[in-house]
């Protein structure tokens, strides 16, 4: 009897982690609304600590992945396996839990609460004391907020925000207000981070910082990152593996250098003919 | 943590006036220095306060408007004094334990109710679970006002929409339309404090923990709380029944007060009416309820004097109230006037400036 | 026999409560405020009507006429000088203020008429029998049943046709947009308070006639049961608001009728409650969902 051997599948990953197991796999994901297939026959596969983009027009579906992965929305077809566990019957705020952190493309922050409280919320990895402890003030309610604190610093700090820990969120600057949503995806301790436009309404050299520390994020927690980005230098420079998505279908994959060269790239970009319009540069 | 430290720092100096203002009180009341009005203010007015702040909780921290509040005073005041009663006439308990386990029980039934009616609440939002809140509060109000109940020949004997025929020995407790009558009058002004000072305790104690965090950011951002892993359902289902259960305890202090309860008197008016300290005292700040409930309903005594004018005083200081904290000109020739004041009370939700205290 | 009876009698206070609904409705659709003391209005519209037929003797047509007139301007007075001012406030500060107007105009009926109630006597005497003389039908029963399909119709017709029709569906769809598309919001949200404030006395004197009795919070409960309605059907769908208004005055006759006259609110209530948890934006609401 011939032995089973694994087939490489058509999915990219980084080399370093060809030997592990994806931390996430998606199979011919998909959904309808009403009869619009938004996204359909959507595979990719994540390694541990790979960066990846998913690029595309507007509207191609991109975000709808996203709200896929994080179950806003329930696919109608298709699988999706976080560390090899399918998610099928788990909620937005299970899937959290098991490992799928995210920011928002309009930014949702809990305007009312302050920068730190916005990290704490999220710790919830840090915490085990009940509500009736919290009440009844215990001393490993004490203990536990205590360490919290200090965990919210020492994230804020990657960003350099420790000293806006007392600000309201809502009052802080748009760009502020990107990076404390990426440190409270941080702060749920999550192996896939998705990031959904993190460089919109910034500037050259506040992007370029941001890639910096995207980069910085993955080396030190080892997780494995996937952005939506409009923005082509950014997704160029830092992502290892890119999807390019149109009409909710993914027409490329591969390296930044192979995702330049691809025409039907090119094509879903500037339309055929040679009077197409970059409407992504007239975004950035 | 210093903003933390502040907002704990306000806690305690809420905490702290209530009781000094308490310790005053009692003191003024046991020299007989209080006006009989005065006296007979203090029990209703911590009553009202503790509805304020335990609606506070839904409205101000969940954010999940309610407009069936009294209901769950009335299924409290009906749960906790039939369990008062057949304690104190079946089995002979004296007072003060049995009007302590009904307080248990109370807030036991009005949770339990509360749980009932924040089942829907997860599927509404705004304005339709605003009109289920009331539904529920109206239909507890008519189940409520039909619902016999009482000792035929030492036991107990329920009864809907037919009055009980009773035994040769009878004990009516709950009588329909009529409600409850001739209740002794056993809440005490220390008991119905101390018991506000608890629940005040306790929601504090609860929104500075990761609960009420939690609550918090679901109540800013739906969407993003669930994406951190925060529990919707389970929350909100907390705050439902602790409000509820609050209530609840609110309702048995208030009827064993006034000693004679229909389930009329806890219609959608008065459930409006707590809404109303909440708004007028700013969402979320609990301090701001206990100020408004404890002034209008000092106010609205008073009124009873000139009866007919009391509620038309009452609207036009409420509608004057939120014009002049709410219209952007007024509140700026006001902010001209008073330069150093700041937290106008409603319209800080989104704009990050609410305060919790 | 009697079933049939107590159905006409069902559809008769489903009619009035669809008048109500209808202002509710539109104010909510356009203004996307709660108007609270929209049940008040009603109780206004009676006590003018009441006045004019009673100390006044003036023919009940001119009575109706001119509860008609007072309402339109207290509607639009309130919107003016109330609800005007706090356009840009949440929500909830808008709603406090209406409940406040709702106290205002209940406390006002109260020390100019006393809190007294009144006998109201029907605008239409007179009644008819079918399938000898099991039915007894009222002609006020007829008269409000026609005048509700008549304002249903005339409405539809109103909001599909005409200029400030879509002016008013334009408002309720987004009203930013509809200012840049040089529409005078404040003109329109001013007009539907009139036609709601309107429609309000209508429904008012027909109320009092089928349920002889005024006093100052004869509105209070119609108003909420009304707005219940509403949101029944739909709030903000003008068909929602008369199919609501219908089925819950007909649950409630019939729950009166067979289960019990105690409880039929209740069961009003409960029937809103599970028709909510199946379809929790009413019959005919559209659900929206937000956007990620």
């Amino acid at each position: 009897m011939d032995r089973i051997v694994p087939v490489p599948s058509r999915n990219l990953m980084p080399e370093r982690d060809l030997y592990k197991a994806p931390v996430l796999e998606c199979i011919n994901l998909g959904i309808s609304f009403g009869g619009l297939k938004a996204v359909e026959d959507f595979n990719i596969a994540l390694g541990p600590t790979e960066i990846s983009g998913l690029i595309g027009p507007n509207g191609a579906g991109k975000t709808t992945v996203f709200n896929l992965l994080t179950k806003v929305y329930q696919p109608t077809t298709g699988t999706i396996l976080l560390n090899g566990k399918d998610t099928h019957a788990m909620d937005t705020a299970a899937v959290s839990r098991a490992g799928i952190a995210r920011t928002f493309q309009n930014i949702r922050l809990f305007g009312s609460l302050t920068v730190e409280e916005n990290i704490t919320v999220a710790l919830n990895r840090q915490f085990s004391y009940s509500t009736l402890s919290g009440i009844l003030r215990t001393p490993k309610f004490r203990r536990e907020e205590k360490a919290a604190h200090e965990r919210a610093l020492e994230l804020l700090s990657i960003f350099g925000m420790e000293s806006l820990a007392d600000v309201k969120a809502g009052s802080l600057p748009y760009g502020a207000q990107r990076r404390l949503e990426i440190t409270r995806a941080l702060a749920t301790e999550p192996k896939v981070l998705l990031l959904d436009e993190p460089a919109a309404g910034m500037n050259p050299s506040e992007t370029a910082e941001l890639m910096e520390n995207i980069r910085c994020i993955r080396d030190r927690f080892q997780i494995a990152v996937l952005l939506i980005e409009h923005d082509m230098n950014l997704v160029m420079n830092i992502c290892e593996v890119i999807g390019v998505l149109n009409f909710g279908r993914i027409i490329a994959k591969g390296t930044p250098a192979q995702i330049q060269a691809n025409p039907a790239v090119i094509e879903a970009y500037l339309g055929k003919g040679k009077e197409g319009k970059d409407e992504n540069d007239s975004k950035n | 943590m210093k903003k933390q430290a502040n907002a704990a720092r306000r806690d305690f100096h809420t905490l702290g006036a209530l009781i000094l203002i308490f310790a005053a009180l009692w003191i003024a009341q046991s020299a007989g220095a209080l006006s009989y009005t005065a006296r007979s203010m203090l029990i209703p007015v911590c009553c009202w306060c503790l509805m304020a702040i335990s609606l506070n909780l839904t409205v101000g921290i969940l954010g999940e408007l309610s407009l069936g509040h009294a209901g769950f005073m009335s299924v409290g005041a009906f749960a906790g004094v039939s369990v008062c009663q057949l304690l104190r006439v079946w089995l002979g308990w004296s007072d003060l334990p049995a009007l302590l386990l009904s307080l248990v029980a109370a807030a036991l039934a009005a949770a339990l109710v509360g749980l009932l009616i924040g089942l829907p609440v997860l599927r509404l939002r705004g304005d339709y679970l605003a009109i289920v809140t009331l539904a529920f509060g109206q239909i507890i109000m008519s189940v409520l006002g039909n619902l016999y109940f009482g000792l035929s020949d030492g036991s107990p004997v329920f009864s809907l929409i037919r009055p009980i025929s009773y035994g040769e020995s009878k004990v009516e407790i709950i009588r329909g339309p009529t409600g409850m009558t001739n209740l002794p009058k056993l809440t005490t002004f220390p008991l119905a404090f101390v018991v506000l000072l608890l629940c005040l305790i306790v929601i504090f104690n609860l929104i500075r923990s990761r609960t009420g965090r939690a609550i918090m950011a679901l109540r800013d951002n739906r969407i993003a709380a669930e994406s951190i892993g925060i529990n919707v359902t389970a929350n909100k289902l907390l705050v439902f029944s602790l409000s509820a259960a609050m209530a609840g305890m609110a309702g048995v202090l208030y009827t064993f007060n006034q000693g004679t309860v229909t389930a009329s008197k806890f219609d959608y008016n008065q459930s409006i009416m707590v809404l109303v300290f909440v708004v007028l005292g700013g969402l979320g700040s609990m301090r701001g309820s206990l100020i408004a409930a404890a002034l209008l309903t000092i106010l609205s005594t008073l009124l009873n004097e000139f009866s007919s004018y009391r509620m038309l005083i009452y609207a036009l200081v409420l509608i004057a109230v939120m014009l002049l904290t709410n219209n952007e000109a007024a509140k700026r020739r006001l902010a001209s006037l008073i330069p150093r004041r700041k937290a106008v009370p409603l319209g800080e939700r989104g704009k990050g400036g609410k305060e919790n205290g | 026999m009697a079933f049939l009876n107590n159905l006409i009698n069902g559809i008769s206070l489903g009619s009035i409560y669809a008048i109500i609904a209808l202002g509710y409705t539109m104010v909510y659709g356009i203004a996307k405020m709660l108007n609270f003391a929209h049940g008040d209005v009603i109780m206004i519209g009676s006590y003018v009507c009441f006045f004019a037929c009673t100390s006044g003797s003036l023919p009940p047509a001119v009575g109706v006429l001119l509860a008609v007139l007072v309402c339109t301007a207290l509607g639009v007075l309130i919107e003016r000088l109330a609800y005007r001012p706090l356009r840009q406030a949440v929500s909830l500060a808008v709603l406090i203020t209406a409940i406040g107007m709702s106290y205002l105009l209940q406390s006002m009926a109260q020390i100019l008429w006393s809190p007294n109630t009144k006998g109201f006597s029907s605008i239409l005497e007179g009644n008819f029998s079918l399938a000898g003389g099991q039915i007894v039908v009222k002609y006020i029963t007829i008269l409000t049943i026609a005048a509700c399909i008549v304002i249903m119709a005339a409405l539809t017709a109103f909001t599909e046709k005409t200029k400030m029709g879509k002016a008013m569906r334009a408002c309720s769809e987004d009203r930013g947009a509809a200012q840049l598309m040089g529409i005078n919001v404040d003109t329109t949200i001013s007009i539907t308070f009139a036609i709601g404030s309107a429609l309000a006395a209508i429904a008012g004197v027909l109320l009092c006639s089928a349920y002889p009795s005024l006093s100052p919070t004869t509105g209070s409960l119609p108003g909420i049961k009304a707005f219940t309605a509403a949101v029944f059907g739909g709030i903000g769908s003008i068909p929602g608001a008369f199919l609501g208004g219908l089925l819950l005055g007909v649950i409630e006759v019939l729950a009166q009728a067979y289960i019990s006259t105690e409880l039929s609110t209740a069961i009003v209530f409960l029937v809103l409650i599970v028709v909510l948890l199946v379809r929790p934006a009413g019959i005919l609401g559209k659900s929206v969902q937000e956007k990620v």
